[in-house]
Order: C-alpha cells, then sequence, then structure tokens
C-alpha cells in the first residue's frame, strides 16, 4: 500500500533555527535518508518545495478567494514536500517518518495515497480522471 | 471483573497488539542489516539468525511497555549481542566459546574500523552476503524462498507461513533445516566469487521472480493473486538492485515486476474475478509503479549498452539482453500502450523473438505466437501454436491449450475451439483460471454459429 509522508512546518522560526546549520549538512541528512529509502526499496517518489515567499494561498472563507502572497500572514502550517512510500503497513510508513531528519517546529503527517479501490468506478468523472492520468495529461512530467 | 477493568483490558490489548505492528514494521526494516551485523559479530549465520530472532521476541515483550526506542535498529542489534556474550559465558564447551570468541574479536576489530565514521557499503556488503547465502545452491527452492524472506525481508514464520498458505510450524521447520543444511556444508558467509558471481546471482534473481510469479499468480488455492507477497519480491529486488548497481539483469527485474505489479489492482474485477489485459481498465494501472518500472528498464538499458561498449563485440548499436530486460522491454510496451488496440504488437513479436533467441522456452515460443496472432492476424498465430503441440513442457498445463482454443474461437472454428477451452479448464490448477475458461467455452458454445470475435 501507498503512503505520502508530509512535511510541515508548524513553527517557522523554530523550523529557521533549526535550520542554522552549515546548508551542506542538512543536504547530506536528507541525502542519507533518501538514500536509506530507497535502498530499502520502499521509496516510489517525493519532491521538495520552493520557499513560501515564492508562493501564494487561495482561500476560500469569504463569499469570493482571497488571494494571499507568501508568507501568507495567518497560515499556521506550510506544506514543504513529500515522499511517497509503498509500504507493508502504515506502522511502516510511520517509522520511515520517525527517521526523518527533522527538528523542532516540523511535523511529518502520514497519509494513505488512494487508489481505483476507494472510489466507485461507474462515476463519469472518476473515470475521465483515470483516463487523463493513463494518457499522461495529468502528469506534471 | 468491573466494566472498567475490561475497559482497561481491552485498552492494554490494543496497546500490544499495536506495539507488536511497530516491532513488525522495525523489523521489516532492521532485520538484513542486523542478521548481516550478527553474522560478521559471532562468525556463525545460523547462530546470528538465532539471536537476531531471540532479540526480535524481547522487543515484543518489552516495547508494548517502555514505547519504540529512538534507534530501534540499535537497540536490537545491542539486545542479540548481548545474548551472544552471555551464551558464551554460560557454555561449557571452552574451546567453541573461545573459538567464537576469538571470531567475535576478530569480527569487533573489522567493525570498528569499518564503522568508523559509518561505512554504508560494508554494510551493504555484509547484506548482499546474506542475500547469497540465503539463495545458497545447496538450499532447495522452497528453503531459499523462506530463508530470503525471513532474513532478507524480515517477515516472520507467521507472515511467511500466510504468504504461502501453510501451517506455521511447516515454514519454521524449513527455516531450521535450512540453517542447519547451510552449516553442515559449511558454507561461508562471503560473496562468491568472480567467476561464479554471475550463476549465482541468477539463482538469487531466480528465488526473487519465483516469489514474485507465486504472489502474482497463485500456482494454488482459490486466490488468484497474493499481491504482498509480490510487492515484497519487489521490494527486495529493489534492495539488490542498489547493493549490485552495476548489474543490468537485476533492474530488468525491477522493472519486469514493478510494470506487472502496476496493473495488480485492474487484473481482478468487484466480484474477484480475473480481469484479461484486453479487458483491463488501463486508466486504473498505478502510474507510480509505471514510473518506477520506466526508471528500472532505463538503468537496465544504460548497464546493457555499457556492458556492449566494454566487450566491443556488439558496439554496432546492438545490445544483447538478458531474459529480464526482454521482458520488461514487452511489459513497457503493454503500459505505454493507452488502449488495448494501441499495442504494439509488431514490436512485442520482434522482442519475444529475441526473448526466445536468450532464453529458449515453450512458455517464451506461445507467447510469442499470441503476439503474432495480434500482429498478423489468427491465422499466423495458429500456425506457430501448432508447432508447439509437441512440447512436453506444455502438454500437462492449460496454457496451450487456452491459447489454441482462443485463436479458434476467433477464426470462428467453434466446435474445435470449445473443445480445446474444455481441455483447458480442466488442466488449469487455479479454481479462478478454470472459471474464466469454462465460461469462455460455454460463450463460443452459446453464439450463433458462424460469428466471430472474441
Amino acid at each position: 500500500m501507498k503512503y505520502m509522508l508530509i512535511m510541515r512546518a508548524v513553527d517557522q522560526a523554530a523550523v529557521e533555527e533549526y535550520q542554522q546549520r552549515p546548508f551542506e549538512e542538512i543536504i547530506a541528512e536528507m541525502g542519507a535518508y533518501n538514500e536509506s529509502m530507497i535502498t530499502a526499496g520502499v521509496m516510489v517518489d517525493g519532491a521538495g518545495l520552493s520557499d513560501a515567499s515564492e508562493g501564494a494561498v487561495v482561500d476560500f472563507a469569504a463569499e469570493e478567494p482571497v488571494v494571499t502572497d507568501g508568507p501568507y500572514g495567518e497560515l499556521r502550517e506550510l506544506f514543504n514536500g513529500y515522499w511517497t512510500l509503498e509500504v507493508s503497513s502504515k506502522e511502516e510508513a510511520i517509522e520511515w517518518a520517525r527517521r526523518a531528519p527533522l527538528g523542532a517546529g516540523s511535523q511529518i503527517e502520514v497519509r494513505r495515497v488512494t487508489g481505483p479501490e476507494d472510489f466507485p468506478q461507474d462515476n463519469e468523472w472518476i473515470q475521465k480522471e483515470q483516463e487523463w492520468i493513463a494518457e499522461g495529461k495529468a502528469r506534471g512530467n | 471483573m468491573t466494566p472498567s477493568d475490561r475497559r482497561d483490558g481491552t485498552a492494554e490489548t490494543v496497546r500490544a497488539a499495536r506495539a507488536a505492528r511497530a516491532v513488525e514494521a522495525v523489523w521489516r526494516i532492521e532485520a538484513a542489516r542486523i542478521v548481516a551485523t550478527l553474522t560478521r559479530y559471532v562468525g556463525d549465520f545460523g547462530l546470528a539468525e538465532d539471536l537476531a530472532q531471540e532479540a526480535l521476541a524481547a522487543a515484543l515483550r518489552e516495547w508494548p511497555r517502555s514505547g519504540v526506542p529512538g534507534n530501534p535498529g540499535a537497540w536490537l542489534t545491542t539486545a542479540a549481542k548481548r545474548r551472544a556474550i552471555d551464551g558464551w559465558r554460560r557454555r561449557e564447551v571452552a574451546e567453541r566459546a573461545l573459538a567464537l570468541v576469538a571470531d567475535a574479536q576478530r569480527a569487533h576489530e573489522a567493525e570498528a574500523a569499518e564503522e568508523a565514521p559509518g561505512d554504508p557499503d560494508a554494510i551493504g556488503d555484509d547484506v548482499l552476503r546474506l542475500v547469497f547465502i540465503s539463495c545458497h545452491p545447496v538450499l532447495s527452492r522452497e528453503a531459499q524462498l523462506a530463508l530470503t524472506l525471513r532474513v532478507v525481508g524480515g517477515l516472520t514464520t507467521a507472515q511467511i507461513a500466510r504468504a504461502f498458505l501453510l501451517p506455521v510450524p511447516t515454514v519454521q521447520q524449513r527455516i531450521v533445516r535450512a540453517k542447519q543444511k547451510l552449516a553442515a556444508a559449511e558454507v561461508p558467509f562471503e560473496l562468491p566469487a568472480a567467476a561464479e558471481r554471475g550463476r549465482r546471482l541468477g539463482g538469487v534473481l531466480g528465488v526473487l521472480y519465483l516469489m514474485f510469479s507465486e504472489g502474482h499468480v497463485a500456482t494454488s488455492g482459490p486466490d488468484w493473486m497474493r499481491p504482498e507477497l509480490a510487492m515484497e519480491a519487489l521490494r527486495l529486488a529493489r534492495v539488490v538492485a542498489a547493493l549490485m548497481p552495476a548489474e543490468p539483469e537485476v533492474h530488468g527485474l525491477v522493472a519486469l515486476m514493478a510494470y506487472t505489479a502496476s496493473r495488480f489492482s485492474s487484473r481482478i474485477d468487484a466480484e474477484g474475478h480475473p480481469v484479461l489485459l484486453a479487458e483491463q481498465h488501463r486508466a486504473s494501472w498505478d502510474r507510480a509503479l509505471i514510473g518506477l518500472g520506466d526508471r528500472a528498464l532505463e538503468r537496465a538499458d544504460a548497464q546493457w549498452a555499457r556492458r556492449a561498449a566494454g566487450s566491443g563485440a556488439a558496439g554496432r548499436g546492438d545490445a544483447v539482453s538478458g531474459a529480464y530486460t526482454l521482458q520488461a522491454r514487452i511489459a513497457a510496451c503493454h503500459a505505454s500502450a493507452a488502449r488495448f488496440a494501441d499495442t504494439d504488437w509488431r514490436r512485442i513479436a520482434e522482442i519475444y523473438r529475441e526473448l526466445c533467441a536468450v532464453a529458449p522456452s515453450p512458455v517464451a515460443e506461445l507467447n510469442r505466437a499470441i503476439a503474432v496472432a495480434e500482429a498478423e492476424g489468427p491465422l499466423v498465430g495458429l500456425e506457430l501454436v501448432e508447432r508447439l503441440a509437441g512440447e512436453r513442457a506444455l502438454a500437462a498445463g492449460h496454457l496451450l491449450p487456452s491459447v489454441r482454443g482462443e485463436l479458434l474461437a476467433r477464426l470462428g472454428r467453434d466446435d474445435e475451439a470449445a473443445a480445446e477451452l474444455d481441455r483447458a479448464a480442466a488442466l488449469a490448477t487455479n479454481a479462478r483460471e478454470r472459471a474464466v475458461l469454462c465460461e469462455k467455452a460455454a460463450a463460443v458454445r452459446d453464439r450463433d454459429p458462424g460469428a466471430s470475435g472474441p
């Protein structure tokens, strides 16, 4: 079964403090972590996101969606990147998450990735979406 | 017992079960490294495995109370080493103890030297030794499968028993006997010499492929697939690929498994009946696994090209390939066709021709006939199938009559087709497969005489 480990910053100041280390060191730790999951044969996919200052948030709280440029004012949690793992259980996904080289201010959310078996297969839009994916239209690469 | 006692009891049970699952998860991740490290430490693979199992049992007792330690792998290794030392202290045969202590001392020194700033290559080599010893040719295929899943995959005996639909004591016995056999044969804990490396690697890949196939199409029983076993085989193949990145066939095998696994969820319908390739809902194929297959196949191709360039013999672009890589290329053709009608059957037939040259087998010939039938029509395919009629390897199985029946049906020769499909159904050992063949035979009988098409 597939699980996504979602890396979030819940306390930006703490994360920044944790990252007050040589950039090389952070890269090396993250690289070793990724490699351990690749050599264990569980990592399927993963990506990191660029700084929030380059992004924007679209909020639907009001009648018209409100756009806020980064770093988003009130927003408490920042999604910073993810890994997709093919593992045998939720516990195995959690055990990999525990090993991530992160410090105070960070959280990893462990979520199962849905598959075709999770959706009604007779729904027209579900079928269409799957066809887009199959034809590569919905793929970023 | 008061209601609150019962509630606490239940909470306790739930907590214990959760902790047990956490221990199992840690074990899957750490087992190979722990057993490899211990083997180096005590100098005896069988003893190392026993000690590792004792440490696992200790974790199952202690972690539910204490929680999972920060570095669970180190905890387990230390627990096992402590048991080794206790064992040596208790042992009455001084000679043996001395020998082991001497080994341990050597190992310890070697380890201290290697572990200095953490040497992932050394531990990697140890894990590779573990792979080779688990798949050692002195062992039977059953023993190789069980031992590989246990020491490399970190599955518990109960999990292995479930995967193969066997009673737990049978699996236990298989593992004990396998370790005895390795000890009796004095199989050393080392990498095979260069001269036999290729053959031994072929054996390892054969074990992994058999494991995958066993999960992919169950040979007997009511289940059509046991996907967990196949996914474990894929994971272990990826582990070996990471350990031996210059071996093209390991990547080829990873690619083949990944492509095949990408279709798992569409191979069975809501009622649990198998769905044939032509009728599969391709949109539900797992794109992440197809991506994994694509990347592994690229690596396999690159390594084959490197070899061809290195040998100089096939330097004019036509790289020689292995059987797994070729089968992966066939699977890639299916994966890249958005609809069954888009399948490039000519290319597939061509790759099957190469496959029959590299690894001649009646089953590959039969598959080639199917591809040719799709590319050039059922009559041409049927002619190839007829040539296989005398093959002993196909005589007892359902494959030949089922393909023959299908092609005859396409040609509108319904009576012959129905008879062949009946024969195939009678020979099929998998209950689901048999049901599909019976349905097909019935469908051919029911249709208007002279009508053709699948």
